[in-house]
């Protein structure tokens, strides 16, 4: 173990191929989950894309968002605690929020009572698919995460992405972009995962770990026609 | 004659799971593999492919469209479709083609029924 010197040495952020493989095989079977546990919700087939994984600074993160969906978005935002810890976001832009929630409750609710439980839809959608992502991640790598309740954030990216004390603006952000989408409700979505240098450390350490579980016998001879 | 199993999945890290857990359970199979629908439609015109293991969720082609463009490569192959997307549209297309729901993180456990019913499909020569 040396994670104090994590706090002082500059960490490698770049993933090895394989650790981004894995984490983002962990990711959609996290999202798969969810997309099932969606599905049920709102009565319509939720289709995904391929994951795709990159670590940047939170500042990177908040530009690509604002570049592909603007300025108005509305994160769910869940903190998480444990052998590594931060914050995971859903983000899609402000524009589809309503028609997601109508998604969710049906069309008969008159839409001033959509606007009503606006807040409360979002989180509950959030809830299921960051859960389903942390609770997966957590239990094939054989830990325990805690996750707070879900918080409905609006605004720009860098609102979203920014960091609670300054002096931690060093932080990064493991961006996990999926596409998902509800039939002909075009919504995209992203997942991130905003974490400290330690903690993102930590689930690189774990990532190894679990990739040489994996890796540990029998795989060298396989056949490649 | 040996039996040939093909695993298709983009991650390597789950193909390299899916490859043990056939190892464990079926030591005398030949495994083979694909990253892509393509690369694995390719194989299945090519080689004697006798069980195929897909990945749902790949670019190009998802796993149900590869299932369907096997089934008519080959009629009778068992097929199980790799996933925990397992929502009523995607259970709906994979029974179509005849596919069988495996559930991912891929187990030995999840395997073994899969792995042995299409044993036992298997022409008499393979034993």
């Amino acid at each position: 173990m040396s994670d104090s010197t994590h706090h002082r040495e500059p960490v490698k952020l770049t993933l090895t191929e394989l650790e981004r493989d894995a984490l983002a095989e962990l990711a959609n079977i996290g999202v798969s989950r969810a997309a099932a546990s969606l599905r049920k919700m709102i009565g319509q087939q939720v289709i995904l894309s391929v994951p795709s994984v990159e670590v940047m600074t939170p500042k990177a993160a908040a530009a690509l968002v604002g570049e592909r969906e603007g300025d108005k978005l509305v994160a769910v935002q869940q903190a998480f605690s444990g052998s590594f810890s931060g914050r995971a976001l859903l983000i899609f832009p402000q524009a589809k929020s309503l028609e997601l929630v109508r998604a969710i409750i049906g069309p008969q609710v008159p839409t001033e009572a959509v606007q009503d439980i606006e807040d409360e839809a979002l989180a509950e959608t959030g809830n299921i698919i960051l859960n389903g992502c942390l609770a997966t991640m957590a239990n094939i790598l054989n830990q325990s995460l805690s996750v707070a309740l879900p918080e409905v954030l609006r605004g720009t990216g860098p609102r979203l992405f920014e960091v609670a004390e300054p002096s931690s603006d060093e932080g990064l952000v493991l961006f996990l972009y999926i596409n998902f989408s509800i039939l002909d409700l075009d919504m995209r979505g992203y997942i991130a995962m905003l974490m400290d240098l330690p903690s993102v450390a930590n689930l690189r350490r774990l990532l190894d770990e679990f990739i040489t579980s994996v890796m540990d016998d029998g795989t060298e001879d396989l056949v490649t026609l | 004659m040996t039996t040939t199993v093909l695993i298709v999945d983009d991650s390597k890290l789950a193909r390299i799971v899916a490859a043990k857990a056939i190892t464990a359970l079926k030591p005398t199979w030949q495994r083979i593999e694909a990253s892509n629908a393509d690369e694995a439609l390719e194989l299945v015109s090519q080689n004697h492919i006798d069980v195929a293991l897909l990945d749902f969720n790949m670019p190009g082609k998802n796993g149900v469209e590869l299932a369907g463009e096997m089934r008519k490569l080959r009629p009778s192959m068992p097929i199980a479709l790799i996933t925990a997307n397992i929502q009523n549209e995607v259970v709906a297309a994979a029974k179509a083609v005849e596919a069988v729901f495996v559930a991912k993180p891929l187990t030995q456990e999840g395997l073994q029924d899969f792995l042995d019913s299409a044993a036992r499909a298997l022409p008499a020569e393979h034993s």
